[in-house]
């Protein structure tokens, strides 16, 4: 495939002033390629982003993620006021009791304001990146009072490195097992190959749902995260194997490998010194493209309360409490959520397209 | 029910090649006899979503190949590389609250309450089809973008080539190029990947069905599994395997009917 967004500069050729006469490792190419790629280069800078506001949680979130406030369930978002001599304010909170649901309604009082300060310390002396003494909850609150923009940054943390967790356990096994597969061949690869068929011969989401279920119910948070993450990369290695095992296949008849055997290189030498390095490339691209699978995947199986158990949060159990349609008309920033998730799988996408783009010798 | 796990994982196994489920401990009755419509509701919506898939991605990806870099090309790519991203149970959920908050009937199920658990009728299956578009096209989104994808790139590939120049320079008209020349050969990979798409598809199906509550085995997998009802589960899983595995062999097979060059191999 070719490149998706094809960027309207000229292609660089011997003009440019940086290079020493076309003398470029492979790597160079392909980040001189990659930079190319506009969406690719947004995409990645975007990803960087997110992921450094999910480390910093602590300190961008305005709050806890667990701070429960009961007397502020369901807060509509509030609106960020500024002027000059006051600087960022939100405006107080009055509650009202419907009377046909008997539930409070809040909307906002004009009377009181709130400054929004940056570098805010809190009760506990928490320095926070930016939030206020009053209540200020910009996405709402869920049904415990908790602020919606805070859960969001901390979800973030469980969201996108389960995604990057999954994708580096399916590459170790998936290399390793391609590898063996690909090098040795006779009845070691028809072996992991059946066994690739067995696995992909399963819907993913209804194995995944089940295996969910069957971890078992007194495991920490800690180890839950990572039975999923396990779950996600059990059933995703089997791909990255297969595209492996065709590379080494294809280098294993090769001259230069034929020469290192020659040679006397033992079997361990010609793995990692000829093959694998073959191989890095396609497996960056692969894994890349993989993450969005398993950022979704982990976001529908905590949607339906088969994932990751609070209290521990991420983006699929902030989406669970949205999931009937009585609660979204009445708290409809509850799905909020589920507009990370699709800026981040997209990103993720473009990313692993433009990774592609360039890692493909033949793209120009 | 006292023996060992392994011991009653072969018991059951043994049935189950034999027809004999086993029995559901929630609803207290065979599986066998709450499965199979739930299947062949499953089926049908499967199938009808392969179906809007390919009707819908291939028009779009030859149109898309043959504007390249126009902005029409552009916006279908940004349209489908959205398309791929969208999780299909937010597309529900989404879809759902949007026709309740505009026309204010819920989009709930495959029947209007009025056919509910009536006998088959013809207005009953016209009631059907009414309910069924919405479903279909949830789960065949995701497959249509990333078909469209492939369809775009391989027709790109064949329109490089030198038969195409050649008939081109035949003077014959650009649009018996396209259709009669180049689609023919591109469109040949899609049907290999119409096996590899069926997995998507039976796991969109699942999970669109628990936010729509379509009858369908989604729901009933869910519940199974929150309840630890594990042969009803079970069964189901097996069930949804021996879909795909048939799926795979009969996309073999119309590919192998398509391509003279895998029937002689």
């Amino acid at each position: 495939m070719k490149s998706i967004i094809e960027t309207t500069e000229d292609i660089e050729g011997a003009g440019d002033p940086s290079t020493d006469g076309g003398q470029l490792s492979y790597r160079q190419l392909i980040w001189r390629r990659f930079r190319k790629n506009r969406m690719g280069v947004i995409s990645g800078a975007l990803l960087i982003l997110f992921y450094g506001l999910a480390i910093g949680a602590d300190f961008f979130a305005p709050y806890h993620y667990n701070e429960i406030n009961m007397r502020l369930r369901h807060v509509p978002p509030q609106r960020l006021y500024f002027s000059l001599s006051y600087g960022f304010y939100v405006h107080g909170l009055k509650s009202v009791r419907n009377p046909e649901s008997l539930e409070l309604e809040f909307t906002k009082d004009i009377a009181r304001s709130y400054p929004v300060k940056f570098f805010f310390k809190d009760a506990d002396g928490k320095r926070h990146f930016f939030s206020s003494a009053g209540p200020m909850f910009l996405l709402g609150t869920d049904r415990m009072g908790r602020d919606l923009l805070s859960r969001i940054m901390y979800g973030a943390r469980v969201s996108m490195t389960i995604g990057l967790v999954g994708v580096f356990l399916s590459i170790v096994l998936g290399s390793i097992l391609g590898t063996i597969s690909g090098y040795w061949g006779g009845w070691v690869d028809n072996l992991i190959q059946r066994i690739i068929e067995i696995l992909s011969a399963f819907p993913d989401i209804p194995l995944w749902m089940a295996l969910g279920a069957a971890l078992p119910p007194g495991w920490s948070s800690i180890q839950i995260y990572f039975g999923i993450t396990v779950i996600l990369s059990i059933i995703r290695w089997g791909g990255l194997a297969r595209q492996v095992r065709g590379k080494v296949l294809a280098y294993r008849e090769s001259d230069f490998v034929m020469a290192a055997r020659a040679a006397g290189a033992g079997h361990w030498h010609i793995i990692t010194k000829h093959l694998l390095p073959g191989c890095y490339s396609h497996i960056i691209v692969i894994a890349t493209l993989a993450i969005p699978g398993m950022i979704l995947g982990e976001t529908a199986l905590s949607f339906l309360g088969l994932g990751i158990r609070p209290p521990m949060t991420s983006w699929g159990v902030l989406l669970e409490e949205a999931q009937r349609v009585t609660v979204l008309l009445h708290y409809p920033w509850l799905i909020f959520p589920a507009v990370p998730v699709l800026v981040v799988v997209i990103a993720f996408n473009f990313l692993g397209d433009a990774l592609r783009d360039a890692a493909d010798p033949y793209s120009d | 029910m006292n023996e060992p796990l392994w011991k009653r994982y072969l018991i059951w196994i043994s049935g189950f090649v034999r027809g004999n489920f086993g029995e559901s401990f929630e609803y207290k009755r065979e599986v066998d006899e709450l499965i199979w419509d739930r299947i062949a509701f499953t089926l049908l919506i499967s199938i009808g979503s392969l179906i809007f898939t390919y009707i819908v991605a291939i028009p779009l990806g030859i149109y898309s190949a043959t504007h390249q870099y126009k902005w029409s090309d552009h916006f279908l790519t940004f349209l489908s590389f959205v398309g791929m991203s969208i999780p299909a149970f937010l597309l529900a959920l989404s879809l759902m609250v949007f026709a309740f908050d505009i026309f204010g009937v819920p989009l709930f199920g495959l029947f209007s309450a009025y056919y509910e658990g009536a006998p088959w009728t013809w207005g009953k299956l016209n009631d059907l089809f009414k309910h069924l578009w919405i479903p279909v096209i949830v789960v065949g989104i995701n497959g249509t973008a990333s078909l469209m994808r492939i369809m775009r790139g391989n027709l790109l590939d064949v329109l490089g080539q030198p038969f195409v120049q050649t008939a081109r320079a035949k003077g014959l008209k650009e649009i018996v190029v396209v259709a009669k020349h180049a689609v023919r050969i591109a469109i040949n990979p899609l049907i290999s990947i119409l096996g590899m798409s069926l997995p998507g598809i039976l796991s969109g199906s699942a999970i669109v069905s628990i936010v729509l509550g379509l009858p369908t085995v989604g729901p009933i997998l869910l519940n199974s599994l929150l309840n630890e009802d594990i042969y009803l589960a079970g069964t189901l899983i097996m069930m949804l395997s021996l879909l795909l595995v048939i799926g795979n062999l009969l996309a073999d097979i119309a590919l192998a009917w398509v391509d003279p060059r895998i029937r002689y191999e």
